[in-house]
């Protein structure tokens, strides 16, 4: 029971982006579109889970002084291996996603998951916790990316929604609309927390 | 001469490291609770942002890419290799290097701070912890090399003129802040999402000074 409820925390409860407030610059930078958001989600999900397995396992060989570089360097190699692959098999979200892939080294996230869960627990655990974190990211990602492309160029994940007649507000593609569109995501993630408290 | 301005008011208005290329959120949504701590992240982020624009222009210029540069080549050459210089692309370590160097300068400039300026240490020294995992100084590192290309000056420019840029959004931003603990703000917009309304509203501003073309 444990091991569901540590992937679940991550999508309401522990959200990394919407009540942790972790890892806000890819989230701002990338999600101008759905398919930007979710490239994104998947590729800090791999580096996540890849870097709370690997600390979990060396963890008893790790001296605690040094613990933060080592940290950084795991993460740093999952990076780099995602950022080759990205730019061999798909150029074009490569080209999209810009420096923000190598800046997943930087996410808060993926050390603060490292730090705080991945070295205190089992190599199971700390698996199934980042792909719960990197579910609860990618699909803040993606709701976010929708909503700003839907509005800012009437479309979600490239396909048409919105009619011929519609206007599309470029403002939301823009980066005033990420940091409004956050703004209001996060406050209603507020309101479905205090709801689901409520209820409990 | 010229050159280098455009880069600097370009770095500092038209494209904020915050408000346009969000890049350094966490601690522009961290210490904007107040002015006073502001500007000394600020200074800290100037300080760290220009020293580590310089340290991985090297890095990137005599290591890691591929060229008549690179001091690998320059070695293997002397040697009597025939190696073309195109074959000594490391680059692909550049994020690895780029990191462990910052981690490393920051504590370095830590030290060296505590040694020799007790007063500038106690301003800027809780800082600058905070500031090896700011995305901010490895996103200025990677525009300089990777994306934009810059030679030795125009990075150090371009570094010091982020750094800048940052410290006024943080400022600006901490001032409003400051303001805001008086309005009526609704009770789930308290805290972080008004902070992120704040800040649209002043991307919006700043989204003017796009039209400064050169």
């Amino acid at each position: 029971m444990k091991i569901i409820k540590d992937f679940t925390k991550g999508i309401l409860v522990e959200n990394p982006v919407l009540v942790l407030a972790l890892g806000l610059c890819p989230t701002l930078a990338v999600t101008s579109s759905a398919i930007n958001g979710l490239g994104m989600g998947c590729a800090a999900t791999f580096v996540l889970v890849m870097s709370n397995l690997i600390v979990s396992l060396i963890k008893p060989l790790v001296p605690s002084r040094i613990r933060i570089p080592i940290f950084i360097t795991v993460i740093a190699t999952f990076v780099t291996i995602t950022k080759l692959v990205m730019a061999a098999y798909t150029p074009a979200l490569s080209e999209a996603l810009g420096i923000f892939i190598p800046l997943i080294v930087v996410n808060c996230i993926i050390l603060g998951r490292a730090e705080a869960f991945a070295s205190k627990h089992s190599p199971l655990r700390s698996l199934v916790d980042g792909l719960g974190m990197g579910f609860g990211f990618t699909l803040t990602l993606v709701v976010l990316g929708a909503f700003r492309e839907l509005i800012g160029s009437g479309t979600i994940f490239g396909q048409q929604i919105m009619g011929d007649n519609y206007k599309p507000a470029l403002l939301m593609i823009l980066p005033p609309g990420a940091f409004l569109s956050l703004g209001f995501m996060v406050a209603l993630a507020r309101m479905l927390l205090e709801k689901t408290r409520k209820e409990a | 001469m010229g050159n280098l301005l455009i880069i600097a008011i370009s770095a500092i208005l038209i494209n904020n490291f915050v408000l346009s290329r969000f890049l350094g959120l966490c601690p522009f949504v961290g210490v904007s609770k107040k002015t006073e701590t502001a500007i000394g992240m600020g200074m800290a982020v100037i300080f760290v942002m220009t020293l580590a624009s310089a340290v991985t222009w090297v890095i990137w210029t005599y290591f890691l890419s591929p060229g008549t540069s690179n001091i690998f080549w320059i070695i293997a050459n002397k040697f009597g290799s025939q190696t073309p210089a195109a074959s000594f692309d490391l680059h692909y370590l550049e994020t690895i290097a780029f990191i462990l160097v910052i981690a490393s300068l920051v504590q370095f400039v830590e030290l060296v701070l505590q040694k020799t300026s007790p007063s500038l240490y106690s301003a800027l020294g809780i800082f600058l912890p905070l500031i090896t995992t700011n995305c901010a100084i490895l996103g200025v590192a990677e525009l300089n090399t990777m994306s934009l290309g810059y030679n030795f000056l125009e990075a150090l420019v371009h570094g010091f003129a982020a750094g800048v840029g940052f410290t006024l959004a943080l400022i600006m931003m901490s001032g409003i802040r400051e303001r805001l603990q008086f309005a009526p703000v609704p009770r789930l917009m308290k805290g972080l999402p008004i902070a992120f309304i704040v800040a649209g509203l002043m991307s919006m501003a700043f989204l003017g000074f796009s039209g400064l073309k050169f």
